[in-house]
C-alpha cells in the first residue's frame, strides 16, 4: 500500500526518530511511504490556544497536501485527533463550508499509527524485537479523542523480548496539554510529578506512548530528576528488530 | 437583551487569575492530600455503581436530549412553570440578575418580620451572594447542609459543588466546631459520628425554631409546577417542610418539561454525583397545601447571565449541567488545585466553561485555560456536555496577550510557508536555545524549564534525513 506520512511539526523538528521509525516500520512491512514536502503542522497548538483564525491556513495546507493521498499516517494521536475533530470546525467557523467538507474527507483517511496497523493493515505482530522492560502511557487524545483503546498494547504484546508492565493510574493526564504546560506550569508540574512516580513504581526502563509531545514532557521530567528511565515513541519500539537492537 | 452577571455582587469572579491562585493550593500538601483522597474515593464509588447499569450510555443520551430540548424551548417552559406554580398557590418572581434576586429574597424575608432563615445548600444562592445580602439587611442565614455549615462556620468558601468542605479533614472540622458552633461540647473529638452528632444537635434546635427557609432547586417541572430538591442528610426535608415560609431560588435552566423526565435525571444524578444508586432524600412540592408544610411559597427564577449563555450555540450546553460534580472528581487539574483556585462558586471543568460565560469571558479569561484538555470531564458528564470543545471555543473568544498574539501569528505564517519553516527549524538549532535544555528560554516559556528538560536538538530534522536517503 502507498501510505503518506504526516510527520507532524514536533517529530519533524525535535523527534525525527519517531517519524523515521514510522517509515522504517511500514517499509519493512512491505508498504511504500511517501512524504509530501509541503506539509508542516496540523494547527492544533493554534486552535487549542484560541487562535482559530490563524489555524485556518494550516488546515487548508493540510487538506491541500494530503487530499491526493489514499491513506495518511501520523505518529501522533494528538495531531490525528485535531485533524479529525477540529479541522472541519475551524473551516466552518470561518464560513468555508467547502473546505470543511474536504477536511472531513481527508480526516477520514488519516490514521494514528496503531489504528493504521490494526484497522487498515490488519496486523498485530509487526515482527519487532525490543528486549526491555516497558510501560505504556495512553495519552489523553489517543485514549479519549481517537479511542484507540488497547490497540497499542496489542501491538506491544507481540514484540519479542519486551516485558510489558502496567502503569498505575495510566489514564490520568501527564499534565502536558500543549500550551497548558507553559500557561499553567505549576499545575502541569504537579500532574507530571504523579505521572513520573507511577512510571518509576513500575520499575520499567522505558516509558512509551503514541505521542512525541507527551513523551517530551514526561521525558523532560525524568531527565531533570536523572531517573535513568527513558521515553521512547511507540513507533521506535515497533520498528526495532533483532538486526537493529 | 441578554446581559452578563453584574460585578461586585455574588461569587463568580476571582480576585486573581487561575495560575496565581492555583500556586497557593499547589504549595499546600495537606490540601492536596485531602483532595486526592476525597476525589479518588468518590471516583471509585461512582464508577462501581455506574458499571451496574447496562443502559448508562443510553441514559446519558436521554439526559442530553432532554436538556437540548429544554434549552430550545426555554421561554415557553418557564411560562408554563410560572402558570402551574401560581395555580398551585405559589408566587413567582423573575430576577434578571444577582442584585434583583437578592433584593427580592431580602424583602420577602423582611416582610415576615423574621431575623433568621435556614438554608438548604444551594449553588444559585451561593452564586448571587445571598448570605451576604441577608446579613447586610440584619438577617442571619444558617446553612443546614453539614459541609456547607462547616464552610460557613469556618468563614471559608466552598471548594466543590457537591462537597463544599472537601478541602477540610476531620481534625480541621473539629477545630472549627469548637471555635464557632454555639453550645458545642468542649470534649468533642474528631470522630466523624461525634462531629455529625454535634452538628445534628445544633441544627435540630435551629430547624424547630426558624420560620423561614431558603432553598435552591435541582429541578422544576413545567408540566406540574413541582419543585424538587435531592439531598443526602435530611436537612433539606426539614427546611422544606417545617417553616411557614419557603423561598426557592432557581436558575432558569433547571426547568424540565415533564414529570416523567425526572425518571432520567434521578437515575443520572446520584450515580454520577455521590456514587449512590439513589439519593437518600428526594423532596418535591407543588405550591402550598393547606395545613401541611409551608403556607407561603415563593419561587425566584434567576437569569444572572444565563440568557447570554443561551445565545451562544456552542457554549449553551454548559447550561445542561445538573451540578453532579462528576467532572470535578475526574479532573486532574481540580485534583491538584482544589476549587478555590477557580475563583467562582462553580469550580472544576464545568466552572471553567460556565463562569466565564456568565460573567463575560474577559472577566474570567484565565479559566478556559485551566485545563489540559485531557477529556476526562466529557467522558464523566452524565448529560454528555462536551466541556473540552467549549473550553477551546471560549479560548477563541478570550482576550489574548499582545506578545502571544504576535508570536502565534508569526508561527502560523511560518508554518504556512514550508521554506520559511525549514529555515526556522535550522535557526532554532543554531540559536542553541534548546541546547541549554530549555533553561535559556524567555518568559513565559521559562515555566517549562522549571521542572523539565527540553530534548537535545537532533543532528538533522526528519525532512533533512528524508531528503538525504
Amino acid at each position: 500500500m502507498r501510505i503518506a506520512l504526516f510527520a507532524t511539526c514536533l517529530a519533524d523538528t525535535m523527534f525525527p526518530a519517531a517519524a523515521k521509525a514510522t517509515v522504517q516500520l511500514l517499509e519493512r512491512l512491505g508498504h511504500e511511504v511517501v512524504f509530501p514536502p509541503e506539509q508542516t503542522c496540523c494547527g492544533q497548538m493554534h486552535v487549542n490556544t484560541g487562535y482559530q483564525k490563524e489555524a485556518l491556513p494550516l488546515v487548508r495546507r493540510y487538506v491541500r497536501t494530503f487530499e491526493p493521498c489514499d491513506v495518511v499516517v501520523a505518529p501522533s494521536g494528538s495531531c490525528v485527533g485535531s485533524i479529525r475533530h477540529q479541522h472541519a470546525t475551524v473551516a466552518r467557523q470561518a464560513g468555508q463550508e467547502g473546505l470543511a467538507a474536504r477536511a472531513e474527507a481527508v480526516a477520514e483517511r488519516t490514521y494514528e499509527l496503531s489504528e493504521l496497523l490494526i484497522d487498515v493493515l490488519k496486523i498485530e505482530d509487526v515482527g519487532a524485537y525490543y528486549p526491555h522492560r516497558v510501560t505504556y502511557h495512553p495519552t489523553c487524545h489517543s485514549l479519549r479523542v481517537l479511542r484507540v483503546g488497547d490497540r497499542p498494547l496489542r501491538l506491544l504484546r507481540q514484540v519479542r523480548g519486551l516485558d510489558l508492565v502496567e502503569l498505575p493510574q495510566a489514564e490520568q493526564c501527564c499534565g502536558f496539554g500543549g500550551t497548558f504546560a507553559v500557561k499553567n506550569a505549576d499545575t502541569s508540574t504537579a500532574m507530571l510529578a504523579d505521572k513520573m512516580r507511577h512510571v518509576l513504581d513500575t520499575g520499567a526502563d522505558v516509558c512509551t506512548a503514541g505521542d512525541a509531545s507527551c513523551l517530551m514532557h514526561i521525558g523532560g521530567g525524568l531527565s531533570r530528576l536523572r531517573t535513568g528511565v527513558r521515553t521512547v515513541h511507540l513507533a521506535e519500539i515497533l520498528a526495532s528488530t533483532e538486526a537493529t537492537a | 437583551m441578554s446581559t452578563h452577571a453584574p460585578k461586585g455582587v455574588g461569587h463568580l469572579r476571582g480576585d486573581r487569575p487561575f495560575p496565581a491562585a492555583a500556586k497557593v493550593a499547589l504549595a499546600d500538601p495537606q490540601l492536596r492530600r485531602n483532595l486526592q483522597h476525597a476525589t479518588t474515593t468518590i471516583r471509585g464509588k461512582s464508577g462501581r455503581v455506574i458499571a451496574e447499569l447496562p443502559d448508562w450510555q443510553e441514559l446519558r443520551s436521554a439526559g442530553s436530549a432532554l436538556k437540548a430540548y429544554t434549552m430550545a424551548n426555554l421561554p415557553r417552559l418557564l411560562e408554563q412553570l410560572e402558570e402551574r406554580v401560581t395555580a398551585a398557590g405559589g408566587v413567582v418572581h423573575w430576577a434578571a440578575d444577582a442584585e434583583e434576586a437578592n433584593r427580592i429574597v431580602t424583602e420577602l424575608v423582611a416582610a415576615t418580620g423574621e431575623k433568621r432563615v435556614i438554608k438548604v445548600k444551594s449553588m444559585a444562592t451561593q452564586e448571587i451572594g445571598l448570605n451576604e445580602a441577608l446579613e447586610g439587611a440584619g438577617i442571619t442565614p444558617v446553612e443546614t447542609d453539614l459541609a456547607e455549615l462547616i464552610v460557613q462556620l469556618g468563614h471559608d468558601k466552598p471548594s466543590h459543588i457537591l462537597v463544599p468542605a472537601i478541602h477540610r479533614n476531620r481534625s480541621e472540622i473539629r477545630e472549627i466546631f469548637l471555635r464557632e458552633m454555639p453550645g458545642v461540647d468542649p470534649a468533642l473529638t474528631d470522630d466523624p459520628p461525634e462531629l455529625a452528632g454535634a452538628a445534628r444537635r445544633y441544627l435540630r434546635e435551629t430547624f424547630l425554631s426558624t420560620k423561614v427557609a431558603v432553598s435552591g432547586a435541582n429541578f422544576g417541572v413545567a408540566e406540574t409546577g413541582t419543585l424538587a430538591v435531592v439531598e443526602s442528610e435530611g436537612n433539606g426535608r426539614m427546611c422544606l417542610t417545617l417553616p411557614d415560609t419557603l423561598i426557592t431560588v432557581m436558575g432558569i435552566e433547571k426547568v424540565v418539561p415533564a414529570w416523567q423526565d425526572l425518571e432520567v435525571f434521578l437515575q443520572l444524578l446520584p450515580r454520577a454525583s455521590t456514587g449512590e444508586r439513589m439519593n437518600p432524600y428526594t423532596s418535591m412540592w407543588t405550591g402550598v397545601t393547606p395545613g401541611d408544610g409551608p403556607q407561603n411559597f415563593h419561587l425566584v427564577l434567576l437569569d444572572n447571565g444565563r440568557t447570554a449563555v443561551l445565545a451562544d450555540e456552542v457554549g449553551r450546553s454548559a447550561l445542561h449541567c445538573i451540578r453532579c460534580s462528576a467532572c470535578l472528581n475526574v479532573c486532574p487539574v481540580y485534583e491538584r488545585t482544589g476549587g478555590h483556585a477557580y475563583g467562582s462558586v462553580y469550580p472544576g471543568p464545568i466552572g471553567a466553561v460556565l463562569s466565564p460565560q456568565l460573567t463575560g469571558v474577559e472577566d474570567n479569561a484565565s479559566l478556559p485555560y485551566a485545563s489540559s484538555l485531557c477529556g476526562a470531564c466529557f467522558d464523566a458528564c452524565p448529560v454528555k456536555i462536551d466541556i473540552p470543545s467549549i473550553l477551546v471555543h471560549l479560548r477563541n473568544q478570550a482576550p489574548h496577550p499582545r506578545s502571544e498574539k504576535t508570536a502565534m501569528a508569526a508561527a502560523a505564517y511560518t508554518m504556512d510557508h514550508p521554506k520559511l519553516y525549514e529555515r526556522a527549524q535550522r535557526a532554532a538549532k543554531a540559536a542553541k536555545l534548546l541546547g541549554r535544555r530549555g533553561r535559556g528560554l524567555p518568559p513565559p516559556l521559562n515555566g517549562w524549564a522549571a521542572s523539565r528538560d527540553l530534548p537535545e536538538p537532533p543532528a538533522e530534522t526528519f525532512r533533512d534525513w528524508w531528503r538525504g536517503r
